[in-house]
């Protein structure tokens, strides 16, 4: 499925409920079989009342209003794995799911409380952890290497690095923008960051239903980008990627852009030689729902991994196309109490189990919220002592110290 | 119905707050404004009764930074009318900020007569006053604070309040309106009002500018401050550090010395 | 005229305030400071025994009314206001104050804007200077303090629980009393009803150990983190004010100025940032232990061991210690 030539994009901030049937891709939608395999693929499908075959059946039947005012859709990660499954093809996670949900969103009586501080922080502060945005380059200082910002250097620069919120603020998202900063840094890539102007992309809130706050931060940024000179965006941020490559172009975004993995995977003849520290362990990859299944980045990180000396590549049951979704996206990130009091299984749970019987060292990720939520699905499950999780990039560094 | 909100802009306390160079407020340049808790709680609690009971809404503010985003957030969550007072010196304390407010509510037409009026119980740079009370003498309106609950029973011009005591005991009051409230929480927590009505909101309606009247007193605050800053401590806690395991087992060693554990 | 210090006594639910001991302690060290009398004004409805224990004033003015039995703002500053007007005919208190809580919160207030006279508000100290009374005032949540001073006098000083220890405030013997009439209309607020908090629940009062938590906690789910720590230390679970209005946890377990005040062997506060509306409730505790990853939060400061960290990290972790610590050896003393 290549997305990038279905043109995604423009046409789709057009497309609405009620004119769907003046675009393709809307009467595309409308083309669906009924085949449940959406509903059979969906990692919360048994709890999904409204999983995309029922809201096409229900669209069809003029009864969407129904889906609109029930919470079911609290519950899509945004993991496009009934996009990837479906046999027509139809744009589920990138046109219906979001026009769906938007109006699920405007009539939810009350939002779960984390999501609440959640989306009222990204707001206020361009985060959603309530941190200062003053402190958002913070990290910068422990880097060990120099690091441009734009806003005190703005000379043309090769790389806009738009590092995002988890890898600027969290604990561990700030190790994976260290070791990022050391490995661009040995590669004498060209490099500069935002800092303290940088924003959420806004990805995760559009796939919530959140759009008026996704366009907020989408015109933010794009004014933001707009006062420097660069000539491509890399970034860590995997729903960013996502953001810039789908959304943005909408508002005008037109540079060249990639994500660290696929940029790095691109210097793999220049890493190799400067790989020298035997890292002597086997990794299991998880994809990425945003890498993998949507952008069709498998092969590029696993190309890193076995760059890396000592490293013994394991694959899970489900693997690319098939990955199993840690459950962040589509605003998952803050709704785990919400889930829990539902009684659902907690995804990254789910994924840690099927990691570890892999026998693995290391579950190796690519985007940054499936650190954390990796890290305490381990904790839960009783498995921190037999296994680490690390961003890619990390093992490459580490991998180049000494 | 008529309900009045009162609403205040006060510091925010997540970005660090610094001593301006005289030593004696804040560094106003980095500061950003934040409504206070307790005013978006008595915002809550008037849109509940409207909800319940019916009733049109409206709310004021002194100028501020942000304070746009705010009045617009309010209407989009469904007040009727949002009123922003402009021109009052900047850094008024809160007994002048009362003073204002009850001279516009007074002169602007459609606000009195009012059936309550709202403010949060306490703002956390109420220095020089309680808005709540404040509004209450500047009005001639009794006034109740630290309440909780609110019902209305408009035909016989009383309300029954909920208002905290300590130890978790509350107590059920009868109130004569017209009356002033100060909220402590509403009934549930403040809503979320998602960005797209805000945004449509801010296309559809409008925030009313109300000129703030000549001030015929000064000094209304009578206080001087001679110096803010940061607080000594004298004492601190001893800081424990490492990692959580590490801290852990350091913090047992503690407690079992103290025969805790 | 005479100049004299004033504070005005709290009590309520039969029992003078804590804080009024701590008012009395510190009003005693102004009116030394200044060298004039303190005196303790009592309103209320037959409890002039409860002057029993005020003797650190050197007078007591008592003014007793069947309306004040409703303790209510409105009322106690009507009677206060009608009692400065007629006692500030002859006397000149230099300062009056009047306790910040749950139970006087807004007297003084209102006391100030009735007879026009300053007010500062959440003070937690009092100092003479150069023959004047200067206020230590905190201010957001804790972040900054301010020293405040008037030009006018009285000022009305609102003040906070701590300032002093209520111990030394507190002498068993009455001062003299003075007894003063007001007359007090119908007020337009009646106290129709006490409403109790659920009975049937732990009374966090009396427990040696509680584990607290606070915004920190994030979620109701991640309540089990501290109610299996407090079964590992022989406790219970409470929290401040955000968690009970989120409906985590009934309003019984609530510390700090609109719940209880405690006072176990150990408070570890988990997620809890420190403002004095929490702090209030427990600073007395013996032993207080806080986590939180904002090593700026107030409650550091009160805190006797700190931890900056992630409370859905350090709990678990503690558990562990503690599970390790009771099976993996007790060395012998």
């Amino acid at each position: 499925m290549d997305h990038a030539a279905v043109g995604v994009g423009s046409a789709c901030s057009e497309i609405t409920l009620e004119n769907l049937l003046q675009y393709p891709q809307g009467r595309e939608i409308l083309t669906c079989i009924q085949c449940g395999m959406c509903a059979g693929t969906c990692p919360h499908g048994e709890v999904m009342a409204y999983p995309p075959r029922r809201i096409i059946g229900m669209l069809r039947a003029g009864l969407l209003e129904q889906v609109f005012v029930s919470d079911s859709l609290l519950a899509c990660v945004g993991c496009y794995a009934c996009m990837a499954k479906c046999p027509r093809d139809i744009q589920l996670t990138e046109v219906l799911l979001p026009l769906v949900k938007e109006q699920v969103f405007l009539r939810l009586p009350e939002l779960p409380a984390e999501l609440h501080k959640a989306l009222e922080n990204t707001l206020r502060y361009g985060n959603p952890m309530a941190e200062s945005p003053r402190k958002r380059a913070a990290w910068v200082k422990t880097a060990g290497v120099p690091i441009r910002i734009l806003a005190e250097d703005p000379r043309p620069v090769d790389v806009l690095w738009f590092v995002e919120c988890q890898n600027s603020y969290h604990p561990r998202g700030q190790d994976i923008s260290r070791a990022t900063a050391r490995v661009f840094h040995a590669l004498g890539v060209d490099f500069a960051i935002l800092g303290n102007e940088e924003k959420c992309a806004g990805e995760c809130a559009r796939l919530l239903g959140e759009t008026g706050l996704f366009d907020t931060l989408m015109d933010y940024n794009m004014a933001v980008f707009s006062k420097y000179h660069f000539k491509r965006i890399v970034t860590s941020g995997a729903h960013a990627y996502d953001a810039f490559k789908y959304q943005y172009r909408e508002a005008g975004f037109r540079y060249p852009m990639e994500h660290t993995t696929p940029f790095l995977s691109n210097y793999v003849d220049s890493l190799k030689p400067r790989l020298t520290r035997k890292l002597g362990c086997s990794v299991t990859y998880h994809d990425s729902c945003c890498l993998g299944r949507h952008n069709g980045f498998y092969e590029e990180p696993r190309m890193l991994l076995r760059a890396i000396p000592g490293v013994k590549l394991l694959e899970m049951p489900h693997n690319r196309i098939n990955a199993l979704c840690c459950g962040g996206g589509g605003g998952g990130m803050w709704l785990d109490t919400y889930y829990k009091a539902k009684g659902y299984e907690r995804l990254s749970e789910r994924r840690v189990k099927e990691a570890v019987s892999t026998g693995a060292d290391v579950i190796a990720v690519s985007c940054p919220y499936e650190v954390s939520r990796f890290e305490d699905a381990l904790k839960v499950l009783g498995y921190d002592k037999k296994m680490v999780v690390k961003d890619v990039t990390e093992l490459l560094s580490e991998a180049m110290e000494g | 119905m008529n309900i009045l909100v009162a609403l205040r802009m006060v510091p925010d306390v997540v970005e660090e707050l610094e001593v301006a160079a005289d030593g004696k407020w804040l560094d106003l340049e980095f500061v950003r404004m934040v409504l206070s808790e307790s005013d978006d709680h008595a915002l809550e609690e008037a849109l509940l009764i409207k909800e319940r009971q019916g009733g049109k809404v409206t709310v004021l503010a002194l100028d501020a930074p942000d304070l746009d985003d705010v009045l617009f957030s309010a209407l989009a969550k469904g007040v009727d009318r949002a009123i922003k007072i402009t021109g009052a010196e900047k850094g008024v304390m809160t007994r002048e900020a009362a003073h204002v407010l009850a001279r516009v509510i007074s002169n602007v037409p459609g606000l009195l007569p009012a059936d309550l009026i709202l403010s949060g119980t306490q703002a956390y740079d109420d220095l020089d006053g309680l808005i709540a009370p404040l509004l209450g003498h500047e009005l001639g309106l009794p006034f109740l604070g630290i309440v909780t609950k609110l019902d209305v029973d408009l035909s016989a011009g009383k309300a029954r309040a909920v208002k905290e005591y300590p130890e978790g005991v509350r107590g059920e009051f009868e109130v004569a309106l017209p009356a002033v409230f100060g909220i402590q929480a509403a009934e549930k927590p403040p809503r979320y009002v998602p960005v797209a009505k805000v945004r449509a909101v801010m296309k559809s309606q409008k925030i009313e500018s109300v000129p703030a009247p000549a001030m015929e007193e000064v000094g209304l605050s009578m206080i001087q401050v001679l110096e803010m800053s940061k607080p000594q401590v004298s004492g601190h806690a001893v800081m424990l550090q490492g990692s959580p395991q590490e801290v852990s087992s350091g913090l047992c060693a503690i407690l079992v010395e103290r025969g805790l554990l | 005229m005479a100049a004299e210090f004033w504070v005005v006594v709290e009590h309520w639910g039969n029992r003078i305030g804590e804080i009024t001991y701590e008012a009395l302690a510190l009003g005693r060290e102004v009116a030394d400071e200044l060298g004039v009398p303190l005196r303790a004004v009592l309103l209320g409805h037959n409890v002039k025994e409860m002057a029993q224990s005020l003797g650190k004033a050197d007078v007591l003015t008592y003014v007793d009314h069947p309306l004040l039995s409703e303790v209510v703002a409105e009322t106690t500053a009507e009677a206060l206001v009608q009692l400065m007007k007629e006692e500030m005919k002859e006397r000149k208190p230099r300062g009056v104050i009047v306790p910040l809580t749950n139970v006087s919160l807004g007297v003084g207030t209102l006391l100030a804007a009735r007879l026009r006279l300053p007010i500062v508000n959440f003070c937690k100290d009092l100092k003479v200077v150069d023959g004047k009374v200067h206020a230590k005032s905190v201010l957001y949540g804790g972040k900054m303090e301010s020293m405040v001073a008037s030009d006018v006098e009285p000022a009305i000083f609102g003040l906070w629980p701590g300032a002093r220890k209520a111990e030394s405030g507190r002498v068993d013997q009455s001062p003299p009393i003075e007894e003063v009439a007001v007359s007090l209309r119908e007020p337009p607020i009646r106290l129709q009803r006490y409403i109790q908090p659920e009975a049937g629940d732990v009374d966090i009062s009396q427990q040696e150990v509680l584990v607290a938590v606070g915004r920190g906690i994030q979620g109701r789910e991640n309540l089990e983190l501290a109610e299996t720590l407090a079964k590992d230390l022989g406790g219970a679970v409470c929290g401040s004010r955000p968690v009970i209005d989120q409906g985590w946890m009934p309003l019984s377990r609530q510390v700090g100025k609109s719940g209880l005040t405690v006072k176990p062997k150990l408070y570890l506060a988990a997620g809890i940032s420190g403002a004095p509306e929490h702090t209030e409730g427990m600073k007395d505790s013996a032993l207080i232990v806080a986590v939180n990853t904002d090593p700026g939060a107030p409650i550091f400061n009160i805190a006797h061991y700190g931890i900056v960290a992630d409370v859905l990290e350090v709990l678990p972790a503690l558990h562990e210690a503690i599970e390790s610590n009771k099976g993996g050896g007790k060395h012998a003393a």
